[in-house]
């Protein structure tokens, strides 16, 4: 946890949040004409209740299941001296074969995009998936790898000091996005 | 020579004293105790605050020469003794030769005639090369000048054959000093057998095998009517077998160590070798009874069993590790922190068990301050503190049990044969 | 859960050191490796890079394969040191051949060593990570941790269980890690052996203690069936072994006198028809091939938490 911080803007609420998710779903069900062969794996942790969410919001568009599963990326990260506290290993929980599937990869903020790069490392070690696409709620920029994501909630822009919560009500008890300052 | 030691509080059991007074020494004798002596001398020492005692004497030390002199010498020995206030020790035979023959006494002889700092008395061996099969010549022995006879480092296993040796010892009028372990119940043992062996997965060393064999040695002196000194005691059994021997009338003697009665197998926690020795540390009880038995006078003696081992020797996985622990150094001080500190003793009765005490049963004229006597005295700050450092370390080796520990009590000058032999650095 | 506990152990030494919720990290992150384990591709690159030394002074192919194993699946490099083979021969001393695979940089030493204590004494001169595979008598901890992982897996808790310990108490390490691990979280642990092979106030251990081997089992929930130590043999010290499984043998006949689901583990290699019957050995309740599958998860969470414990920063960065 970080020492000083400021909470200094919300930049989404709870409605936001979730016309952001419908609006996502859409977008998937359209690229990928439909739930076939599509499947969501969410990123632990809050990508993966966005999953969820996610397929819930499908659901109910066009009544159609589309699988989910979570993956822990801690084993695959390559910055596992840098992040600022104990690495805690989750279990990933995939149970289907993902092999010529397309795989929506689902997170809940985008940044230097090394998340995202183990989480395609992972993704192969399981199987050969037919496309990986990404889904995020929000990026906020200052890429330090070539990703990009095929869906966007928000994009909102960062300076190099501040970072971006998203709290989800399974989680946190509420649903918002805040830029917070960290203060040295 | 002139030294007048002034205002110290003199402490001379021997002569029923504890009492601010002037000493004299002149010519490596004690001139004169008094109050005020306003005479010239070349040295003056003033003593005021200071205990001012007779040079201590440790009747068990290792001194490793001939034949180890990587672990200590005859020379760094004597100086570590002399560091820790001791003028007489008593070099225990188990080197290399052991010190099992007239030609062998007489080396060790000529060595510390060159190179000894401070007194040292020497103990022959019972049996050739302490193997425990061929008595040696007691009264050959205590012609070239031993004082006592020891197999130390092993018990001497045949009865018929110690039976036999204590018999020639006492005709030749030796101290037959026993290290009394029964080998084949001890074994393998490293460590105290119980609690803390288990938990470590270390083999353990019984009270038994001690308190077994003090038994017998002690049946075979009644016996033979032998004196005979208990080496290094360290458990609960052995004191109350010498009390009830005592009391028969045996003639039986009892030593311990100082870190039998500071410190229990609890410290060897961590695998530390420096707390590995034999008999080892036991448990709470044992240590307990050994205070008692000090302060009763069972145990008569302190001593250090001061024990060199050199580092490739000791910082090794723990079964392998030699046994034994230095003390010279330390000794005075733990005893002063341990049995002073927390009135088990006074100073009558420490320096009785340090020097009156080990005098009277080696034999020997020691352990007094009465003029006439050779000048042998040591002059120790009480309220000294300071803590056990390895670099601190006169003694070639440094496996002692006690680095890192805050004593009180540090030992200011020795005078040795009425000469300044030690002086503590500033 | 996991969150609350911070690991900066460079060593795994034994379970005499480590807190309950340090073990029960260690269980759950071995958790997410078994998952690993169950994959097509059996490998993550968390210690990719790294250099994992097994080196053994004590012949075990068992205990070498499963560490080996887990640090392949790590991705790291394996070197294995049997002493049969190495200068140790040549009378180099324990630290001194540690400080010379530290001087290659090599990042884990897996030690297994016939004196109680190596481990420890090689850790306090290193400072690269010293995981202990058996010291002696002393502890074998990641033995432990696999048991009582199969046992958490199998009744889903570890507190207020009845697990029985049967076999050479007095020389087995495998026993007193399990005595320190089941008892910090919280089971009853009961260690059963003929008089002359339970060691001096085991009970301060926290163990009870019968030569009962019906008691033992009546109302246990798992019994932990050693080996009998035979190449460890002290003279006299051993009953013969016949009459040895006749008094402490693990039957059917015993078994249907305990708890009907009772589990039967064992550390492996299993002395058919001296510790437990061939029967025992293969019946349903008996978990000792799935000991051996959780061993790998264990020593890869072991493996990757060590090495985390050096390279932990006290930053804070995203």
């Amino acid at each position: 946890m970080f020492s000083l911080m400021k909470e200094k803007a919300k930049v989404l609420d709870k409605d936001a949040i979730t016309r952001a998710i419908v609006r996502i779903s859409h977008e998937i069900l359209e690229r990928n004409k439909g739930t076939e062969s599509l499947c969501l794996v969410g990123i632990r942790t809050r990508g993966v209740y966005l999953a969820n969410r996610i397929a819930q919001s499908i659901k109910k568009i066009e009544d159609k299941e589309a699988a989910v599963g979570s993956l822990d990326i801690t084993l695959y990260r390559d910055d596992l001296t840098l992040i600022a506290s104990q690495p805690v290993v989750h279990k990933t929980e995939i149970g289907f074969d993902i092999t010529d599937k397309n795989v929506v990869l689902v997170d809940d903020v985008l940044y230097s995009g090394r998340t995202i790069r183990a989480a395609l490392d992972a993704l192969i070690d399981l199987g050969r998936p037919k496309s990986i696409q990404l889904a995020v709620l929000i990026d906020r920029g200052h890429r330090e790898l070539p990703i990009r994501p095929d869906y966007i909630g928000k994009n909102i822009p960062t300076a190099k000091n501040e970072t971006v919560e998203v709290r989800l009500t399974e989680m946190d008890g509420q649903d918002e996005a805040v830029i917070v300052e960290k203060n040295e | 020579m002139k030294i007048l030691i002034k205002n110290g509080r003199v402490v001379d059991p021997a002569n029923d004293l504890d009492d601010i007074r002037d000493i004299l020494v002149e010519d490596a004798r004690i001139a004169k105790v008094a109050k005020d002596i306003t005479v010239a001398a070349d040295e003056t020492i003033d003593a005021s605050g200071k205990i001012v005692t007779p040079g201590l004497i440790d009747m068990h030390v290792h001194l490793r020469e001939p034949g180890r002199e990587d672990k200590e010498t005859v020379l760094t020995g004597t100086r570590a003794a002399l560091k820790g206030g001791f003028t007489t020790i008593l070099a225990m035979p188990n080197t290399q030769p052991a010190i099992d023959s007239i030609e062998n006494v007489k080396l060790l002889k000529d060595i510390i005639k060159e190179t000894a700092c401070a007194n040292v008395l020497i103990s022959a061996a019972i049996t050739r090369s302490r193997m425990g099969e061929e008595i040696t010549d007691a009264a050959k022995l205590k012609k070239e000048g031993a004082v006592a006879v020891s197999d130390d480092g092993s018990s001497v296993e045949s009865r018929e054959l110690f039976l036999k040796a204590m018999k020639k010892a006492k005709e030749a009028r030796l101290l037959v000093i026993c290290h009394s372990e029964d080998k084949a119940i001890s074994a393998s043992g490293v460590i105290n057998l119980g609690a803390v062996s288990t938990r470590l997965g270390l083999r353990g060393i019984s009270n038994e095998s001690e308190y077994k064999r003090v038994q017998r040695d002690i049946q075979l002196a009644e016996r033979t009517k032998c004196p005979i000194h208990i080496a290094h005691v360290s458990c609960a059994e052995s004191v109350e077998i010498i009390a009830k021997a005592k009391k028969k009338g045996v003639k039986v003697s009892a030593e311990t160590c100082p870190h039998y009665f500071t410190l229990t197998e609890e410290a060897v926690r961590g695998y530390d070798t420096n707390m590995k020795m034999n008999p080892p540390l036991r448990s709470r009880k044992d240590k307990d009874a050994i205070i008692q038995g000090l302060k009763k006078g069972v145990i008569d003696v302190i001593s250090s069993d001061h024990a060199p081992h050199t580092v490739s020797e000791k910082e090794i996985e723990f079964d392998r590790a030699e046994f034994g622990v230095t003390g010279l150094e330390t000794e005075l001080a733990v005893s002063v922190t341990e049995l002073i500190g927390k009135g088990v003793l006074d100073w009558s009765g420490l320096v009785a068990r340090m020097s009156v005490n080990p005098s009277r049963i080696l034999g020997i004229d020691k352990g007094s301050l009465t003029p006439g006597k050779a000048a042998d005295i040591a002059i120790i700050d009480p309220d000294k503190e300071w803590t056990v450092e390895k670099g601190g370390f006169v003694s070639k080796s440094k496996n002692s049990p006690f680095i890192g520990m805050k004593l009180k009590g540090l030992v200011e000058y020795t005078i040795c044969a009425g000469k300044i032999a030690y002086k503590a650095k500033p | 859960m996991s969150e609350a506990v911070i690991w900066n152990k460079k060593d795994l030494l034994g379970l005499e050191y480590l807190t309950r919720e340090e073990i029960e990290f260690i269980l759950n992150t071995a958790d997410s490796f078994k998952e690993v384990t169950t994959r097509e591709i059996k490998k993550v690159p968390a210690l990719r890079g790294k250099t994992v030394v097994n080196l053994f002074y004590e012949p075990s192919t068992r205990t070498r394969i499963s560490f080996e194993l887990a640090a392949k699946r790590l991705s790291a490099d394996v070197i294995n040191i049997s002493t049969e083979t190495s200068s140790v021969k040549k009378g180099e001393t324990l630290i001194d051949t540690g400080k010379n695979i530290e001087a290659l940089k090599a990042d884990i030493i897996v030690i297994r060593h016939s004196y109680s204590g190596a481990a420890m004494m090689l850790a306090k001169s290193l400072g690269i990570s010293v995981v202990n595979a058996g010291d002696g008598w002393h502890e074998h901890p990641t033995q432990a941790l696999l048991d009582i992982f199969t046992l958490r897996e199998k009744l889903g808790r570890i507190e207020g269980l009845n697990v029985s310990i049967v076999g050479d108490i007095a020389h087995s390490r495998v026993a007193r890690s399990n005595i320190w691990g089941l008892t910090k979280l919280g089971a009853k642990v009961t260690v059963c052996a003929p008089r002359m092979l339970i060691p001096p106030g085991i009970e301060e251990m926290g163990a009870a203690v019968t030569s009962n081997i019906d008691e033992a089992l009546k109302n246990a929930d798992a019994v932990n069936v050693l080996r009998m130590q035979f190449e460890r043999d002290e003279q006299n010290a051993f009953p013969k072994q016949m009459e040895y499984f006749k008094k402490f043998g693990i039957t059917e006949e015993r078994l249907a006198k305990a708890k009907k689901n009772i589990i039967v583990m064992h550390p492996g290699p299993i002395n058919r028809g001296i510790e437990m019957s061939s029967e025992v050995a293969d019946c349903p309740q008996s978990v000792i091939l799935e000991q051996v599958t959780n061993g790998i998860a264990v020593r890869m969470a072991v493996l990757f938490l060590v090495s985390q414990a050096h390279d932990i920063k006290n930053e804070n960065t995203d």
